[in-house]
């Protein structure tokens, strides 16, 4: 390209072009208007948001479907303080995104300018790494750069804090010599030697399992897993994050593990003598109390990030690599062998523990039931609470990177933005979001952008007039005290919905579910089902003890 | 339990910011920390002395390993190792008691490195336990203010530190 003077701005939106970006979700603000000035003539799609929050959680579900990083733009001071949030979901979540935001001119940087915030300082802890650009000419080697950081090794959001100035600057495009990253060098195969010792170890089991974590999605290797999972004949239990890495309805499948785990998951956690963990932290959700988690187990961990080898859990054989090719050399050398009587075992547990919520009315099961018969496929997406979990129990993922939910934050107000990120990415797909009534309130005004947008999500809100989750915890461990967790008279939902311009449908009686769901499916554009639930009964299992095998059903 | 971790990192703005970050947010404890250039262009080093069972050791090298900036981070084992502090005191020095401070500050290998009227700076290096024995001996005198660098650590025997 020779020489070719070039802004700041100009070179990011053709540094993202070079990245492939489709698209970018943001909200302007003074300090990003050069960015936005030159978007205008690139190819690139720009989804308004109506809170810069759901414009960071729009990018994470985009990249949750796709697997590709997704980008999210704010302005600066409150625009960049509003990523916080979403910055730090990705983050624990270890979803590949990047961040950019504007900043004020440089010389005004320190003096507490208007819609001035130290944004790489309050991020150090929530992104995977953050940059604050001192001049236009380093643009398109860190933007590069902040790709491949977010979408490598162990996944996680990235921010460019750029001032408006740098933006503005002009410069003759050249290709500056930039050192390398010496010290990043993530591992991606894993250690022959640790390979073979885990085949043997895993030959020698009784009671092999395999814990799936959502680093499998990340990793794309479900498929492998299965492959694994059918040649070894061991059976898989899923972490919430995990619940998409292998089909649910899979004979191996015993459920999701942990604080809200089956039975028959926990107790083949508890039971099993080998266990095969593929991309968890072993978060304390998933764990429950770590003194009596598989004690049996000599356990296998393998992780792309070496930091969480004996981080929650000791590991008994630490493969430090990416799932996918884990997998691989795994299902290589592992020879095909059956365990019949343990897979029986857990059969006969999972038998005798079925799950107890009902079946009929206008209830959360009864709700997924009706819409996985008319909707066998979707991507599920969901808020955070007791719908949630509900969820995770009630409605089997057989596909890949066809469930999204807020796992490590557990951020309520997730699930509408995060649905219209995962139908941008996926137009394909039928993307609906499993909210709360209390979790849909968080960021129902995204609603409204993806009217403005043509993003048509479905959206069935889990209306019990009240924080269920907190309501559960209320009646375990507070006596029933219900403090600040009932709304009162509530929010019509349907109104709310028909007030953007959404398709808004209103659910009080059992027959009225289905035709609720089939309309909202064909309007053609986002609808909003206001299911106002029956009896809001609590989700069990639940862990009640000091074990995972101590719990109410 | 006592650790010292030495740190190699590039030598960029707010990399002090994300290493003492580190520590505090995943609730590992400071005890001293010393930051300098290299011998390399562009790379500085820290050590650090830290506390806690191997574990947590286990866990802050991880950690501080992520880190984009952090080239390596290591242990360094106290018994393979050169360690060093250095510490500055301004005394006040009595007339009468000049002759026998003089012989303490010999017999510690102090240095006096700017000396007015009656008072003194004395310069103190060694490993913790003679900059602490050094501080005991003064503290009968009136040490009108003192400072301490941190630990730097360096392992005897070839660089453990790769090159280029």
């Amino acid at each position: 390209m020779g020489k070719a003077k070039l802004s700041g701005a100009k070179a990011l939106v053709r540094a993202l072009e070079s990245q492939g970006v489709e698209v970018i979700f943001g909200y302007p603000g003074g300090a990003t208007l050069p960015i936005y000035d030159e978007l205008a003539k690139s190819s690139i799609r720009h989804v308004l948001s109506r809170h810069e929050q759901g414009a960071a959680h729009m990018a994470d579900g985009y990249s949750r479907v796709t697997g590709k990083a997704g980008v999210c733009m704010a302005t600066s001071g409150p625009g960049a303080t509003n990523l916080v949030t979403g910055l730090a979901n990705a983050y624990m979540d270890s979803s590949p995104l990047v961040a950019i935001t504007g900043q004020v001119p440089r010389p005004m940087i320190g003096n507490d300018a208007f819609q001035e915030v130290d944004i790489t300082g309050i991020t150090i802890p929530i992104t995977k790494h953050n940059y604050l650009l001192q001049q236009a000419s380093e643009i398109p080697h860190v933007t590069q750069e902040a790709f491949f950081l977010a979408s490598t090794g162990r996944k996680g959001p990235v921010l460019l804090d750029i001032p408006r100035d740098v933006q503005l600057e002009v410069f003759s495009s050249h290709q500056a010599k930039y050192p390398p990253l010496e010290g990043y060098r993530p591992t991606v195969t894993g250690h022959p030697g640790q390979i073979k010792r885990a085949v043997t170890l895993l030959k020698s089991a009784q009671k092999p399992l395999i814990i799936a974590g959502g680093g499998v999605s990340l990793a794309s290797a479900r498929d492998l897993l299965v492959q694994f999972a059918e040649k070894a004949d061991v059976p898989v239990v899923y972490t919430l994050m995990g619940k998409a890495s292998f089909p649910n309805s899979h004979p191996l499948c015993f459920g999701l593990m942990g604080y809200h785990g089956r039975i028959e998951a926990n107790y083949a956690i508890t039971n099993a003598d080998v266990i095969l963990a593929v991309g968890t932290r072993f978060g304390d959700r998933s764990t429950g109390p770590l003194k009596t988690f598989a004690t049996q187990a000599k356990i296998i961990h393998t992780d792309i990030d070496p930091a969480e080898i004996s981080k929650n859990v000791p590991s008994y054989l630490p493969i430090v690599g990416d799932a996918g090719r884990v997998l691989e050399q795994l299902v290589e050398l592992i020879p095909a062998k059956k365990h019949a009587q343990w897979t029986l075992e857990l059969r006969q547990t999972a038998e005798e523990h079925p799950l107890k919520a009902k079946s009929s009315g206008v209830t959360i099961p009864n709700i997924l039931r009706i819409l996985k018969s008319l909707v066998p496929d979707p991507i599920i997406v969901t808020d955070v609470g007791r719908h949630q979990i509900f969820t995770a129990h009630y409605f089997p993922v057989d596909s890949g990177h066809s469930f999204v939910t807020s796992g490590g934050l557990g951020t309520m107000g997730f699930g509408v933005p995060a649905a219209i990120g995962a139908k941008v990415g996926r137009p394909d797909r039928t993307v609906i979001d499993i909210a709360g009534d209390g979790s849909f309130m968080m960021t129902c005004q995204e609603v409204a952008s993806a009217v403005a947008e043509d993003i048509p999500i479905v959206v069935l809100v889990m209306n019990d007039y009240c924080l269920g989750m907190i309501k559960q915890l209320q009646d375990a461990s507070y006596g029933r005290r219900y403090e600040a967790c009932k709304f009162g008279r509530n929010v019509d939902f349907a109104r709310l919905a028909e007030s953007m311009g959404a398709a808004g449908f209103k659910v009080t009686r059992e027959d009225e579910i289905a035709p609720a769901i089939e309309q909202s499916l064909a309007a053609g554009r986002p609808a909003v089902v206001d299911c106002v639930l029956e009896d809001p009964g609590n989700v069990y299992p639940m862990v009640t003890g000091s074990s995972l095998l101590e719990y109410v059903e | 339990m006592r650790h010292t971790i030495s740190v190699l990192c590039d030598d960029t703005p707010g990399v002090m910011t994300r290493v003492s970050g580190l520590f505090s947010r995943r609730g590992f404890n400071i005890e001293s920390l010393s930051v300098g250039h290299t011998e390399l262009p562009g790379k500085s080093r820290f050590t650090i002395v830290t506390t806690g069972d191997d574990t947590v050791l286990e866990q802050v090298r991880k950690q501080l390993q992520k880190l984009v900036h952090v080239i390596k981070a290591w242990d360094i084992k106290h018994a393979e190792a050169v360690e060093r502090e250095h510490a500055l005191l301004k005394i006040e020095v009595e007339d009468k008691r000049r002759a026998e401070l003089l012989q303490i500050v010999t017999a510690v290998q102090a240095r006096i490195v700017d000396s007015s009227a009656s008072i003194w700076i004395l310069e103190v290096t060694g490993d913790t336990s003679s900059v602490d024995n050094a501080f005991n001996l003064f503290k009968d005198y009136h040490i009108l203010e003192s400072i301490r660098t941190g630990k730097i650590a360096l392992e005897r025997g070839p660089s453990r530190v790769m090159k280029k």
